[in-house]
Order: structure tokens, then sequence, then C-alpha cells
């Protein structure tokens, strides 16, 4: 009996044993598996326990955690929540993460490997964790400008320090409260975001870095640029300007918008067909100077390339291999050339700059859970997209466009202004886009901007000015302080 | 004289499990204490209650001293450090659903700590009780019947209208005056104490082989009876109260217990292939055992469905990792059943691998001490008796962790000694007392000419 009772002993132990290797299995490494299930609350709850860090402007908080006494311990407040929803996005226990919320994630949620001193003091001292903060380039009288002027109808701003490449506006319209997705109550996010979702409007898209539309008259800065970078053009180059255009090889007239010819004797110049935006010199002009040299032109200025403000902005696009009346078409805008607000911003701040484009930034500062500076970003240069000669003559034929041609309501008194309209056929019998890219002041560049409104207007370059061009204003004269 | 010079050469090793026990007392003292600091709870009531603990435990091992002055030193703080780790555990929870309540705003929810905390006296009465009146254990062969029908009372009283009662599928508990409980845990005990004193007479016989079967001795056709009457009683368990757990652990006891007392492997071979087929049949045949069995292949086919429970606790024991995320600092409270079945998940969630190592070691010190007792006892029936006891611990801890950490399928039984519920408590209690009479019959020096002459007689069967 006493060698079956040890045999039964042993066999306990083994059992015994089986758990312990099975639970070292769990615990040790099928644990990052388990942890990273879909359904497994706690990554979320632990997120939740630390205090999240703050998004900062020059000095107040547009989004900061605050303790509750729930279950998720911290409550994910926005202070105007709306007029910085483009920026920020939301933090939500439902949809995650949007917006820098979510490309900050490690540092506001205190996970990068910076924080690691600090979370090792965090240990010793018994104190909370919490999560580093982030400190914007977003000028507050900007935005609020913007978002203003935008008022509730469907369009983006996006303002630009053309010198560092700093984002000072990104206004997205309608927006939303992202305090409505940020709760603790499932059901009641869940409800706020099939409204918000199923909103013809959608007020939860990106617009001034995910929209991407025909750009219209405003692209003819890029076809000038190029002209002008060509070598065989000047301000005052003659161009052939007459009512319309045949397209080659097609039975299409291409007209001017005020149907009228752009000079006597259907003869222009560039800077006069800039400032009244002549179609048919424009796209005279396109075919002259090939697919490829716009194409090339628009690359040095971004299009084609991917941008992380850090969100990621959508791509703009030139045509690949047009033909010649696609060119015509491409030169002055329409046809398949498609940019975001952010883009065109580029394209203004670049010529604004001297000729060289900026990479475009939202966050100026990473900081400590204490605010200390960890890092500055550096700004940084994408390329030069034409000569500081060139730029010079663009930027005073925009001011040309402002004082004498089409943009006259982005006028600022006492600032020289420098800008274009664009008015971007849309879909046959839907509004045009109106657009507006401008920059100021025109010998010291201090900000460069573009507004667009979707579907904005009539099919003339007078809703560009009427409608895109007085928001511009209000944002350049609040970066400006007028 | 020379009764007191014997007495002496034998250290009784009470000082040992006396400062055992202040350290099991001590690591549930600092365990709430890490509780009450990281989730800021201010209340002075555990003060009080692990001062009660305490004394109770105090209490308990002055009557070791007096009673069983021999026992072993091992046993009393081994399973007492497990009740307060336990109790520590319990009371976390309490404040998990407490915190919970505050912020729904629905009313505070009773604690269940203070609930334990009163079965643990009862339990503890229970062990002292059965440590002062059964003053040698080989009395309880004379109750060998007595008990069984006891313990097959036990067994079915819930199926009894009025009285019994079906708690989530499974009818196990009972309602008397107000309290629940669950007569199958009392089972266990009188169900040992039926299988020791049945096998220990039937032994000679049941070992008898007449033929061999590919070279396995296969006992007479006759003497299965006994194996397939409690197969019988597990099934009717299995299907009517649908508790996997008691009805597997029960057979598993007969089966070892079979083993030890014939010294045939050949009864394993039988009970384990009674164990398949009855396994095969309850999956077939009912859908309960079907859903454990398919949530044990894979919990994440229906991970907020049927496997909801295993997922869950998967999910807690992956967030303590090896370290556990400490005392009050995970959420065990996401696992449902976390004071009951799942209590296991919830310690391996704030304690980690190594706090879980350290309670299995806990458990393998009672199932090692526990078998030594059975070794040392002098007496056939106390070899049965004490290790039927220490198989029931151990087992039936194997078949709840094993259950959910989906080693096995998960089959529904308490934590001895962790696991919120009196009934438990007061069986495993009994047990423990059980084990420590024997271990005591063990140890304690070959009785003097001297004493021989002062016993009544008749006392001793043998």
């Amino acid at each position: 009996m006493i060698r079956q009772i040890n045999r039964v002993t042993a066999a306990i132990v083994v059992l015994l044993l089986a758990l312990i290797i099975n639970l070292s299995y769990i615990q040790v490494f099928k644990a990052g598996d388990l942890r990273g299930q879909a359904g497994n609350q706690r990554v979320t709850l632990t997120e939740y326990s630390r205090e999240r860090g703050p998004i900062l402007l020059a000095s107040e908080a547009i989004a900061e955690s605050t303790p509750t006494s729930d279950a998720l311990k911290y409550l994910r407040e926005y202070a105007d929540g709306s007029t910085y929803a483009a920026i920020t996005g939301f933090y939500s226990v439902v949809y995650g993460a949007t917006g820098i919320e979510s490309e900050a994630n490690n540092i506001l949620a205190g996970n990068d490997s910076r924080f690691f001193v600090d979370r090792l003091q965090q240990l010793f001292a018994n104190r909370e964790p919490k999560g580093g903060a982030i400190r914007l380039t977003i000028d507050p009288d900007a935005q609020v400008a913007a978002m203003k002027a935008l008022n509730g109808r469907t369009g983006a701003v996006v303002a630009i320090d053309p010198t560092t490449g700093a984002i000072l506006a990104l206004a997205s319209s309608p927006s939303f409260d992202p305090n409505l997705l940020s709760s603790h109550d499932a059901g009641d996010i869940q409800a706020n975001y099939e409204e918000l979702n199923a909103d013809s409007d959608q007020p939860l898209l990106n617009r001034p870095l995910a929209m991407t539309l025909p750009p219209g008259s405003t692209f003819k800065l890029v076809t000038a640029a190029a002209a002008l970078e060509s070598g065989n053009y000047v301000a005052d180059s003659e161009l052939p300007g007459p009512k319309q255009i045949n397209l080659p090889g097609t039975d299409v007239q291409l007209g001017n918008w005020n149907d009228k010819a752009c000079g006597a004797g259907d003869v222009t110049t560039l800077q006069s067909a800039l400032e009244i935006s002549c179609n048919t010199a424009f796209a005279w002009l396109g075919m002259e100077l090939g697919a490829d040299a716009i194409s090339e032109q628009a690359q040095k200025f971004g299009f084609e390339s991917e941008f992380d403000v850090p969100m990621t902005a959508a791509i703009s696009r030139f045509p690949a291999d047009p033909n010649k009346p696609q060119t015509a078409m491409s030169a002055i805008g329409q046809f398949d050339v498609r940019a975001t607000a952010l883009q065109m911003a580029m394209v203004a701040a670049g010529i604004a700059n001297d000729g060289v484009v900026m990479n475009p930034y939202l966050i100026s500062q990473v900081l400590g859970p204490d605010l200390t500076v960890l890092q500055n970003t550096n700004p940084s240069a994408f390329g030069r997209a034409m000569s500081v000669e060139n730029s010079k003559i663009l930027r005073d034929m925009m001011v040309g466009v402002v004082n004498n041609g089409t943009a006259t309501k982005a006028a600022i008194s006492g600032i020289n202004v420098g800008g274009k309209t664009g008015t971007a056929e849309n879909a046959p019998g839907e509004p045009a886009h109106a657009w507006f890219v401008g920059l100021a002041p025109s010998d010291q560049s201090k900000v460069a901007v573009a507004v667009v409104l979707q579907n904005g207007g009539g099919a003339t370059e007078v809703s560009g000015n009427s409608l895109a061009a007085p928001i511009a204003a209000a944002v350049m004269r609040a970066v400006l302080k007028q | 004289m020379s009764e007191t010079l014997n007495r002496y050469r034998v250290s009784t090793r009470r000082s040992a499990e006396l400062a055992l026990l202040v350290g099991a007392w001590l690591i549930g003292v600092f365990a709430w204490i890490l509780v009450d600091s990281a989730t800021g709870e201010t209340s002075l009531g555990g003060w009080t209650s692990l001062l009660s603990a305490g004394v109770l435990l105090l209490v308990t091992h002055g009557v070791v001293r007096w009673q069983a002055p021999y026992a072993d030193p091992l046993l009393l703080p081994s399973v007492a450090a497990l009740n307060m780790l336990g109790l520590a555990m319990i009371h976390r929870l309490d404040i998990a659903a407490e915190q919970r309540a505050i912020s729904n705003g629905s009313p505070m929810p009773t604690p269940d700590v203070y609930l334990q905390l009163t079965w643990m006296l009862v339990g503890l009465v229970a062990f002292m009780l059965v440590l002062s009146f059964v003053g040698d254990h080989r009395r309880l062969q004379r109750f060998t019947y007595t008990a069984g029908f006891a313990g097959i009372a036990l067994l079915f009283l819930p199926l009894l209208p009025f009285i019994g009662s079906e708690v989530n599928g499974a009818r196990l508990w009972i309602n008397f005056l107000g309290f629940t409980f669950q007569p199958g845990e009392l089972a266990k005990v009188a169900l040992t104490i039926f299988f020791a004193g049945f096998l220990v007479t039937r032994r000679h016989s049941l070992a008898l082989v007449h033929n061999k079967i590919l070279g396995v001795g296969v006992p007479r056709a006759k003497d299965v009876g006994p194996l397939l009457l409690v197969w019988f009683a597990a099934l009717l368990v299995l299907i009517l109260e649908r508790d996997l757990g008691t009805s597997l652990l029960l057979f598993g006891l007969f089966i070892v217990m079979l083993y030890v007392a014939t010294g045939r492997r050949s009864w394993v071979l039988i009970g384990g292939s009674l164990l398949t087929v009855g396994g095969a049949v309850a999956y077939q045949a009912f859908g309960h055992v079907r859903v454990r069995f398919d949530v044990w292949l894979d919990p994440f086919a229906d991970a907020n469905g049927t496997g909801f429970q295993i997922v869950q606790s998967l999910y807690g024991f992956a967030n303590g990792g090896i370290f556990g995320t400490g005392w009050g600092q995970g959420y065990p409270q996401l696992v449902p059943f976390a004071k009951t079945d799942f209590i296991t998940s919830a310690l391996g969630e704030e304690l980690g691998l190594m706090g879980l190592i350290a309670i299995l070691l806990l458990f393998a010190i009672v199932v090692e001490r526990g078998a030594r007792a059975a070794v040392a006892t002098r007496d056939p029936f106390g070899n049965l008796l004490a290790i039927g006891l220490t198989t029931v611990i151990g087992l039936q801890t194997f078949i709840v962790i094993g259950g959910v950490t989906r080693l096995v399928p998960l089959t529904g039984l308490t934590t001895p000694f962790l696991s919120y519920g009196g009934s438990s408590l007061v069986a495993n209690y009994i047990i423990i007392a059980l084990l420590i009479r024997i271990s005591n019959a063990a140890r304690a020096p070959e009785v003097t000419d001297a004493e021989l002459v002062l016993r009544p007689a008749g006392d001793e069967n043998d």
C-alpha cells in the first residue's frame, strides 16, 4: 500500500507541475498574443488608468484628461472641441483614436521609450504614471478665425508659416465635438458616432488633409511657375488669349469664364492672364510647356508625395501621360488634377518662401509629463520649387491678382496680399468648388493660406473671390494680428 | 517519569507551527494592506477582520497543541496561508464591486469578505470539533456505512424539492435557514471515509486476479460491482445535478483509492475506460457537457458567448504576466465568478506566475504532508483514509485550476481554501483536521508500557 501511496502522490505532484507549465505558457509565452486580442478590454483599461498627457497650443490645453470616479479612471476632455477636432481627433473607448490623439499616442499615453527614466522615477516615488504632452504649431486666432469664417459650410482651410512649414490653422467644416465620442458611455458613443457617420455633410471627414478636389484656376500658379522656370517666359511675355480655343484633335472649344477675349487683339501677357484667370492663355501655355514640365513643377511643390503632419495627408495628383487636350485642361487645374487644401497651401508657401517648400508639420514640441521640453521640431525643407527671382516675380503677379484682378476680396489694407482664385468644375450639373490660395505679406512671407468651399458656388471665378477669398483674408489678418 | 522522558525525545514541532501560522497570517495582512493602498480603500473594517482571523488561527493552534501535539506542523499553516490569500482577494473584488456600484450609481453591494470570514470561523470550529471528538481516526471505520449513506444523501440532497436550488444551471445548492450550502462538498468527506472503510475490508478479494489479458491481471467480474456503482452514482450527479466537477472528482477519488487498496493497476485501466465511456456518452447526450468540451477546444470561437468566461480568465492570466500587476492594480473583476471558480485567474492577474507558483507550492506542501501522514500511519484504514483525503484536495485543485487555465475542460469546482464559499471551506477544514489527526497518530511516539496499562481495553481494533 505504501508504494501505491507514493505513486499516487507523485501523480498528483505531476498534475500540479502540469498546471505550472501550462501557466508559464499562458503568462509568459502566450501573454503578448492574448493582450493583443481584439476583445481584450484590459489594454484599454490600462491606458485609461494612466493620466494621458494634454495636447497644448502655445499656452492653453485643447485636450486633457481629468480624473473620474468610474472604472476608466480618466476622462478625455476637449476645450472648444469642434474648433480643433480636425487636429486633435478623438480618443474613444469604442472607436479608438484619430488625429493627434492617435499619431502621438505613444507620447500622450507615456509608452514612448523616451519616458523610460520618468517611468522609473514614478515607480520609485510611487507616483501615478502620467503621459507626456504635445505642443502644436496651431495659432488659435487663425484657427478660430478660419472656423468662424467657414461658418458651417462644407470646406477646408489650411494656413502655413511659409518659412518653417508650421501649420497655423487646419480647419475642417462642418466639424464635430470630439467630447461626444470620448465619454465613457459606450452606448452614447456609439449613438453619437452613428449619427455623425450618417450625416451627409461628413463631419468626421478631415477635409484639409483627406479630401482631394480639382484645384481649378489656383493650379495656374503651378503652370505659371513652370513657365517662369522654363526660362522662356517672364511676367510680360505675350500669350494668345482668345475668347475660346479649340482643343487639338477634339471638337471641344475651351472658353474663358467671362466669355470674353483676354486682351486686345486676342493677346495677353502672363501677368495679365493670371490676374484675370485667362483659361485660353493658360491652356495654350500648358500645351506649349508640355505635360512633363508641369508635372515636374507640381511634384516640386509636393504633388505625388506623401506628407505626415503627422497625420498622413492624401496624395495630390497630376495626371500621368495626358494627351494634348488633357494637358490643356490640366494646366488650368481641371481634368484629373486633384489636390488637398494642404497641398495648395504648400504651393503658396513655396512661392512665399523664395521658392523653397518646407515640410508641413503640426507638432512643435514633445514635452515630458512635467512639461519639460524633450524635443523641438526642426523645420525641414521638402525642396526648392523655383528660383528666388522667379518666386519674387510670381509673388508680384499674385499681388496683381488681388489688387487688379479676380481676388479683390482678399485684400487687407496696408498689406501686400498675393493670391489666386479658383472655381473648379465638379461633375456636370453640380455646383463648383470655390478656391482661394494666397500669401501675405508678399515681401516678407508670414503666412500662406488655402481655402476651399466644396460645391461652394456658381460657375464663375467670381465665386472664388466672393466666397473663398474673404475667408482667407480673415485667417491672414488673424495671423498678422491685423 | 519514563513517559515524560519519552515525550521529550520526540519533538512536537508546535513552535514551528505557531511561527509559520503567524507568517501565514502576516501574508494575509500585507496582502490586505496592499489592496487597500492600491485601491484607495480607507475603511477600518479590515483591521477587525484581520485581527479576528488572527485570533481564530491562534485558538485553533491552541486546540491542535492540546488535542494533537504530534501533528504535522506544516498542514495548518499552509491552508491558513491559502485561506488568508483568498480573503484578501475576495476583499479586493468587493472593492471592485463597490467602485462599480459608485460609478453606476447603483446600490452598494454587500461585501462578501465578512461572510467568508464567518465561514472561516465555522470551518475552524468544525476543524476543532473534529480534532477534539475524533480522538483516534480508526474509530471512523465503525461508521463506514453510516458515512456512506450520509454521503449519498448529501450528494443528492439538492434534488429534493423546496430546499434544493439551481444556480447557473447546476443543481447543487440547498437553501437552509437563509443560508445556501453545497452539500456535495461535505459528501466528498463522508464518501472518502466510506470508500476507505469499505475498501480496507474488501481489498484482498478485490486484488484477486484470475486471468490475465495482454499481461495485465484482470479482476473477477463480480468484483467490478462496487466500481460500477460509483460510476453510476457519478453519472447521476452529472445528469441530475449537472455538476461535472463533483462527478469527476468522486469517480477519480474512488479509482485512486481502489488502486491504493488493491495495488492493481488494472483497476486504473478499467476506471479510465469507464470514465472515457461515461464522458463520450455524456458528450453525445447532454448539451451542457458538449458546450464545455467544445469551449475547451476553442474558447475563441465564441469569445463573447459560451467561451466568455474562459477567454476573460485567459486575458487575466496574460495581463498578470510573470510578476503580476500587484494587489489591487489589475482588473480581476472582469472575469465572471472571480470570487469562486475563477479566483485563480484573479490571483494570477495580480500576483503573476510567481504568485501562482507559490500558491501551487502551498498545495503541493499540503499534498506531500497528507501523503506523508498516509505513509506513516500504522493502520491500513488510516493509510487509505489519509491518501483519499489528500487526493480530494490535490485532484480538486487540479480539476479547477486546470479548468480555468484551459488545461482540461472547465467543470466548475471551488479552489480549496481560496474560493469564496462556505461549504467548501468547512469541508476542506474538516479534511485537514482528519489529516492532522492521522499525522498525529503517525508521529506520536510508540505508546509506553505504562500508557498501555492506562488505556481502556478494546480501544484498538487491530
